[in-house]
Order: C-alpha cells, then sequence, then structure tokens
C-alpha cells in the first residue's frame, strides 16, 4: 500500500466512464440539493433553533429527529448485510458488499448531516460527551458507538480500496457489532422514557433493529440497481443473486416487521395508561391516520409485498421499486413514531387541550430533510464514480 | 406450626392490638415503600433512594436516612389556589425566565369537574417534581442536569446543555423548555441559585403566594411545616403521574 500513491489507488478504483455529462449534471444537482438544503439547518444557527424549527415545549422532537434515526437504522441494516456476507459468507450479497459498506457509511453521514443541524449546541456536544460523559444516557451510547462505527467502517472501507483484505475483515465486524449496539442504544433512547407510553417497553429496540433488516436490504437493492442503471449495463449473474439474496431477505423482514407492527399497536388497546392508547389512535383514526394506513401500510409494506411475489425475485427493476418504497414506508413509520410519542398532551384533561397537538415540520425542516437525501444521493453518485470498481471487483475474480 | 393449626386458629382481631404493635406495623410499611410520612399516602416515596453516586450502599431510606444532606420539597394545597398567576410571576422576575411563547419553570392548570351536579373550576399549579429517580438526569448525555448532592434539587448546568432535548422528551411533567437566551434547557431550581443561596427559606413562588397553597421546605427538618403538613394523619396526599417511577417530590392535598 505503502507504495502505492493516492491517485494510483483511485485510478484503480475509479470509474472514469461513469463522468457522462448526465452522471455530471445528477452529482451536481445533488450537490446543490445538499448545500441547499442544509443551509436551512445552517440558518438555525444564526436565528435561532426555536425560531426555525416547529418543535415545541410539549414536542421537543420533530421530523429531524426521526429522519436521523431513519438513515442511522438505515445504515445498521447495510452494515449488518454487508459484514454478514464479507465476513460470514451467509449471503450471496458478498459480492456486492463493499457497495454497501460504503452506502452504509453515506447513510450515516445523511444521518449525522441532520441530527448536526437539530441540536441546538453541537460544539458543546464535541467537549462534553467526552469532558462529562453520562454512562445511564442512552443518548451518549448512540453518539458513541454511531462515531466508533463509522471510524470503523471508514478504515475498513479504505482497507476494501487499497487491498487490506485482513485490515478490512476486523474493523467490518467491530464496524457492524457498534452498528447494531448503537441502532439498539438509539430504540433505547425511546424504549426507556416510561413518560411516554407510546415508546415505553421492552419491544422498541427490537423493532429498531428489524427495521434496520428492512431497511437494510431495501437500500441493497435499490443502491444495486441504480448503480447497474448509470452504467447502463446488465447485471452480472453473481450480482443478481446477491441482490436476489436482499431481496429475499426483505421478504422475510417484511413479514417480521408487520408482524411487529400490528402486535405493537394491539398491545395498546388491551389495557395499559390512556396516553398509550390516545397516541396509537393518533395512527389508527386520527392525525396520523393517513400516514399510517396510506404510507406505512399500503406503500410501504403491502404494496413492496406485492411486488416482490410478482417478480418472483427475478425482475430486479420490480424489486428496485420495491425497495424504494419500503424506504419510503420506513421513513415516514419513524416519523410517526417521533411524532405519535409526543402527539399526546402529557397533563390531557387539564387546560382545555384537545386530544392531540399541531405539528407540521417548517419548510425549514423539510429543507434540511432534502439536504439528508442529497446527501445520501451526492454521497452514491461520488462512490460509483470514484470506487466503482472496488464495488465491481469481485465480479472479475 | 402447620397451615391446618393456623386455619383452626380464631382471629385475634386487631382491636385488641397494641397501639404500639399498631405503630411498628405502620412503620414497616412506610419504610418498604420508602415513604416515611404519616398521612394516608398514595403511590409516593418521597425519600427512596434514586441518586446512588451519593450513598451507594443507601438502601431503603427511613427516617434519618434520606439520600441528601436535605430534602427540598414542595407540597400544593391544591384546593387553596385561585389561579392569581403571581407565583408564576415572581418565578419570571427572579430567574429571569424569558417572555417567550412556552417559557415558563412553573404554571397553574386548569379544568372544569363537577362535583354533586355543580359545575366547579379546578386550578393545579405545576412545577419541576426534583424527583428522586429522575428520568431526565438519566438521559442527559452529558450530565447537564444533575441532582445537587447537598439537596436533592435537580439542578443545571448550563453550558454542558447540548440541546438534544431529550429530557424534554423524558420528562414526565412538561417540566423543561428551552430557554433561547441560554441556548440551553432551562427547568425550575427551587430558587436554589436565586433565593436559597441567599439564605431566604421559601422558593419565590411560595413566598409569592397569597393563599398558601405552594409550602416549600426541608422535609428533614421536623420543624418545617411541609413535614408538618405530610405527617398529618388521615390527610390524602397524591403525586403527579406516580405510575411513570420518577419518584417525585412535589406532593398533592387539598388541606
Amino acid at each position: 500500500m505503502t507504495n502505492k500513491s493516492i491517485s494510483a489507488i483511485f485510478a484503480e478504483t475509479a470509474e472514469p466512464r461513469l463522468a457522462t455529462p448526465g452522471m455530471n449534471k445528477a452529482t451536481i444537482f445533488f450537490l446543490i440539493v445538499t448545500v441547499v438544503g442544509l443551509s436551512c439547518g445552517v440558518l438555525a444557527f444564526i436565528f435561532g433553533h426555536h425560531v426555525i424549527y416547529n418543535n415545541t415545549r410539549e414536542m421537543p422532537w420533530g421530523m429531524l429527529i426521526s429522519t436521523y434515526a431513519f438513515w442511522a437504522i438505515t445504515s445498521t441494516g447495510l452494515c449488518i448485510y454487508a459484514a454478514m456476507s464479507h465476513v460470514f459468507g451467509g449471503t450471496r450479497m458478498g459480492i456486492i458488499s463493499n457497495r454497501m459498506v460504503w452506502m452504509s457509511i453515506i447513510c450515516i453521514m445523511g444521518a449525522f448531516a441532520t441530527i448536526g443541524v437539530e441540536i441546538a449546541s453541537p460544539h458543546r456536544m464535541l467537549i462534553y460527551n467526552i469532558l462529562s460523559p453520562n454512562p445511564t444516557s442512552n443518548i451518549w451510547w448512540m453518539g458513541t458507538l454511531y462515531g466508533l462505527a463509522v471510524g470503523c467502517m471508514i478504515i475498513e472501507f479504505a482497507g476494501i480500496v487499497t487491498g487490506l483484505a485482513r485490515v478490512a475483515l476486523i474493523l467490518g465486524v467491530f464496524g457492524a457489532i457498534a452498528e447494531v449496539l448503537a441502532n439498539s442504544c438509539l430504540g433505547g433512547v425511546f424504549a426507556t422514557l416510561p413518560a411516554r407510553p407510546y415508546w415505553y417497553g421492552a419491544q422498541l429496540p427490537i423493532y429498531f433493529l428489524t427495521a434496520a433488516f428492512l431497511s437494510g436490504a431495501a437500500a441493497t437493492i435499490l443502491f444495486n440497481v441504480l448503480a447497474y442503471k448509470i452504467r447502463g449495463e446488465q447485471m452480472s449473474h453473481a450480482v443478481h443473486l446477491g441482490v436476489k439474496s436482499a431481496g429475499k431477505a426483505m421478504t422475510l423482514v417484511l413479514i417480521l416487521y408487520t408482524v411487529a407492527t400490528f402486535w405493537r399497536l394491539v398491545s395498546f388497546y388491551v389495557g395499559g395508561p390512556e396516553l398509550g392508547r390516545t397516541a396509537a389512535d393518533a395512527l389508527i383514526s386520527g392525525p396520523l391516520s393517513i400516514n399510517f394506513w396510506v404510507v406505512e401500510v399500503c406503500v410501504g409494506l403491502l404494496i413492496p409485498f406485492m411486488l416482490i411475489i410478482l417478480s418472483r425475485l427475478e425482475n430486479v427493476g420490480m424489486m428496485a421499486i420495491a425497495g424504494f418504497l419500503v424506504l419510503v414506508g420506513q421513513f415516514v413509520a419513524r416519523y410517526d413514531l417521533v411524532v405519535a410519542g409526543q402527539i399526546v398532551p402529557q397533563n390531557l384533561g387539564w387546560d382545555g387541550l384537545p386530544s392531540y397537538f399541531s405539528y407540521i415540520p417548517s419548510i425549514f425542516e423539510f429543507g434540511v430533510i432534502a439536504g439528508g437525501i442529497g446527501v445520501v444521493a451526492f454521497g452514491f453518485l461520488m462512490g460509483e464514480r470514484v470506487f466503482g470498481k472496488t464495488f465491481t471487483q469481485k465480479e472479475h475474480h | 406450626m402447620n397451615i391446618e393449626d393456623l386455619e383452626n386458629e380464631k382471629n385475634e382481631g386487631i382491636e385488641n392490638m397494641p397501639l404500639q404493635e399498631r405503630r411498628k406495623f405502620l412503620q414497616m410499611g412506610l419504610a418498604v415503600t420508602g415513604v416515611f410520612l404519616g398521612g394516608s399516602v398514595l403511590s409516593l416515596t418521597s425519600a427512596s433512594h434514586a441518586s446512588s453516586q451519593i450513598n451507594p450502599d443507601l438502601d431503603i431510606p427511613v427516617e434519618g436516612q434520606y439520600p441528601y444532606p436535605k430534602h427540598y420539597s414542595m407540597v400544593m394545597r391544591q384546593n387553596r389556589c385561585i389561579d392569581c398567576e403571581r407565583c408564576i410571576e415572581a418565578c419570571k422576575q427572579t430567574n429571569h425566565v424569558p417572555d417567550a411563547h412556552g417559557a415558563y419553570r412553573t404554571a397553574i392548570q386548569e379544568r372544569l369537574t363537577t362535583e354533586n351536579g355543580v359545575e366547579k373550576r379546578e386550578f393545579r399549579p405545576v412545577l419541576c417534581n426534583h424527583c428522586n429517580r429522575p428520568p431526565c438526569v438519566r438521559v442527559c448525555p452529558t450530565k447537564a442536569t444533575y441532582k445537587d448532592p447537598e439537596t436533592g434539587i435537580v439542578v443545571m448546568d448550563y453550558k454542558k446543555c447540548i440541546g438534544c432535548k431529550t429530557c424534554m422528551a423524558a420528562c414526565p411533567y412538561n417540566a423543561r423548555y428551552f430557554n433561547e437566551e441560554k441556548y440551553a434547557i432551562d427547568k425550575c431550581n427551587f430558587c436554589i441559585d436565586t433565593r436559597l443561596a441567599e439564605g431566604k427559606k421559601e422558593t419565590a413562588c411560595a413566598a409569592a403566594c397569597p393563599t398558601g397553597a405552594r409550602i416549600f421546605g426541608d422535609l428533614k427538618d421536623k420543624s418545617t411545616e411541609i413535614y408538618r403538613l405530610l405527617h398529618t394523619p388521615d390527610t390524602k396526599i397524591w403525586v403527579l403521574r406516580p405510575d411513570t417511577g420518577a419518584l417525585p417530590n412535589v406532593f398533592y392535598m387539598n388541606a
């Protein structure tokens, strides 16, 4: 490695034929989306987070937190599948695992970009997360573990690019372990708050991990199909098998996730605190019901399930649409989860409060979301261009 | 003695039990629930240890074994509140609470209830409950909020607050808000810095209350009114959201 200059490494990994005018335009477009979108978040530091975002005392968390969770969960899923195939060879996804590692890093960057402008004083976080850590805090563990995971994955990816397979393998395992633990702590952030019955409970961390397996498989299918789409090439048989393998995983987890969602909601109607039931009502028949029934259930679960069956795990285009719809459903599912946990006033019955608070994300929040999508799309395109050969190299072995 | 023999025993009844014996039994029950208050206590455990950092060996505390050198609490004599909001104003002045929407350390909630067919307006003063198992303290990533080791008051170290708002999500009492001037989360601290530090014995809100609805004091000090109120026999005492297990230190009664 040491003998190779950086430019020589990039010469080996880059895919110059992807530098087409169309690709250039798309890359620049997403770069602009990233800059403009995240600028909305930068405005929060100038004019105040309380001015720019529509969060309130009663609903301190909004769409930025849910989107952070969405990207973090997707990153975990990608990382787990990559490590499973890379290390254990348990699936046929090994052939596409390099791309998955890259996209896992990119998705966590999307997550960090989103939460970075959500937190009021991130500079204090950098200092006091180290100087004054609180070991009982899920947020502390989650941040630390995701930080650790991304560090491991970046070294892992550097190992992949430079041919240090052993480094890549070991760091890949550590990265995946850190991602799973971080994901679990992310679930724990919500699951350990008895004040919020809609979140509180032992199921949520497992639910988050299930969501990671679902989003990860969906993202694997989508990004791989897109990678070949932009190349204008047919997938090789081996890559096709890898995508098929992700499709199988997605189908299985779709069922698990649907079952988990069903029982999660049923549990609120058999007893327990009124706050939890009223929150569940928000999804079933209240202000979040269109989100839930139309997007979460139909777009995010039923239609992808039907598409997967129709595709017979052969038609990758159809599978990619299913993967995309799963991701849309998961995005909205995270939003509904975060909002439903706070939407019912804790002092319901007093002050003439309605059953539900009203929360509509501000235009700036939507801007930051677009910025996060921009980060992931830009990262994907740049990855294909700069490391394209690394992603496909296993095909030629 | 086996169970059959026990079944054949005649019930002694409690009427013949000596007073001392009954007291001992009551004390045991109160100690087990972590409460050592003489009133009729509903689901509250004022002195259960929560902050093991103070004394990790501390088990269920009984009188004389409170977790903190002082044990500041507040009693709300709810039926005395007339919603004059002098407490809110005094708090804002004393603690420099910004004049912004949603910015308050204490509030008064109200609702209409019907009692014996007559409609009645009910007021309920609320503020931070300075819980003994404070969810906000547990979740804070940087220990920006913590139990003051001297007083058990839940306080803020503003410079450490990253503004993640997890404490706001965790609080069962909606007691926290984002202070745009400090650019950190703010909350009631029983006027620890603005009044108690100056030797005053009451919080601003309690001092401003014209009806004596808010009684503040050190529960460990038997000469305080709060001690007397909480140890008055046959007083119905309750806390807010006992189901969350936060072990609040603000007690409600109608007295």
